[in-house]
């Protein structure tokens, strides 16, 4: 299974909850989480790593980042 | 540092449209009672509509000129002691993302509300070297203020650092604001690490504090006396939690 988040313009901890609320809906597969701030960033990892997801790739995108995270 | 507030001005900043002007009248009520136990009286103050809700204090006080507490006067082999533990910044995105126990969350109004009034009288009684109070910049970076205007290293013990309970979890869980990422970035030239510090515990030294305690440097023959009588003055999380090391630019050091 996958999903995206994206919470791009949101401020924290708007994009941790997402994320939070999405991992809660998906029990493995891969899930891609878009923010555009540092802060949002370090978070979303943070959130992903400590619910066990697995930080594939951050990839830049401009001002953007792309944050991919799979669990098996 | 080491004055007495005598007036104080309101300055608010209300989204008249958006909030009930109830939420307004609380604010200034607060803000009133604090004043009040700060001894000082309210003066009048400014009001704007904004689209932001904000809300300060504009103070002024007296002290003897020989006796400011200014955050420069840090020495080699002075003990350093915290007033208040650590993780409002946390807490309070913790409380937004409404992921916060009922219990930290009233611990960390309560700290807030604390006024470090208490603290600086008991400290007036010792022979203060510096004195900093902890805000935006967090204990990270207001002790580098303090080494830089010093020119001092401060030594920070990490373990003796007092953090309110839940705020490393939620730190973990990626609820850090974005004003203590960048405390912890802007600190980065200047703090060194001796060992290897858990990331989540520098975040916690780099939290932005909102009402934060007071950080003392005290010469160590006084030191322990003085952190008793914090502890008998009900200021009870305070702690010593490091010492000035040497002479230098200006650094802070994480053990």
């Amino acid at each position: 299974m996958s999903a995206t988040v994206d919470a791009r313009g949101l401020s924290c901890p708007q994009p941790v909850l997402m994320t939070l609320d999405t991992l809660k809906t998906v029990d493995h597969g891969e899930i891609v989480i878009l923010v555009d701030t540092d802060t949002s960033k370090e978070n979303v990892i943070r959130a992903a790593s400590s619910k066990g997801w697995q930080v594939r790739s951050v990839q830049p995108e401009g001002i953007e980042y792309r944050i991919t995270v799979a669990k098996v | 540092m080491g004055g007495r507030p005598i007036t104080a001005m309101n300055i608010v900043c209300f989204p008249i449209g958006k909030l009930d002007k109830s939420i307004l009248k609380e604010i200034l009520r607060g803000g009133l009672e604090k004043i009040y136990e700060a001894g000082a009286a309210l003066a009048g103050g400014h009001s704007v509509d904004d689209l932001e809700l904000k809300y300060g204090l504009s103070v002024t006080g007296l002290v003897h000129p020989d006796r400011v507490w200014a955050n420069a006067g840090a020495k080699p082999g002075d003990v350093l002691i915290l007033t208040k533990p650590l993780g409002t910044g946390i807490l309070a995105t913790a409380i937004k993302a409404g992921l916060a126990s009922a219990a930290a969350e009233a611990a960390a109004i309560e700290l807030m509300a604390t006024l470090n009034k208490q603290a600086a009288e008991v400290l007036l009684l010792y022979p203060v070297h510096g004195c900093t109070d902890i805000t935006g910049f967090g204990l990270l970076g207001h002790a580098l203020e303090m080494a830089q205007a010093s020119r001092v290293t401060l030594t920070i013990e990490t373990a003796e650092v007092p953090i309110m309970a839940e705020v490393l979890d939620h730190a973990g869980m990626g609820l850090v604001p974005a004003g203590s990422y960048a405390n912890r970035n802007f600190c980065a030239s200047s703090v060194r690490e001796t060992g290897t510090i858990d990331p989540l515990l520098l975040d916690v030294m780099a939290d932005a504090q909102t009402s934060g305690g007071l950080l003392v440097s005290l010469p160590p023959e006084v030191a322990a006396r003085a952190l008793e009588n914090l502890h008998a003055a009900g200021i009870e999380q305070s702690a010593i939690i490091g010492r000035v090391s040497e002479r230098s630019r200006g650094i802070v050091e994480l053990r």
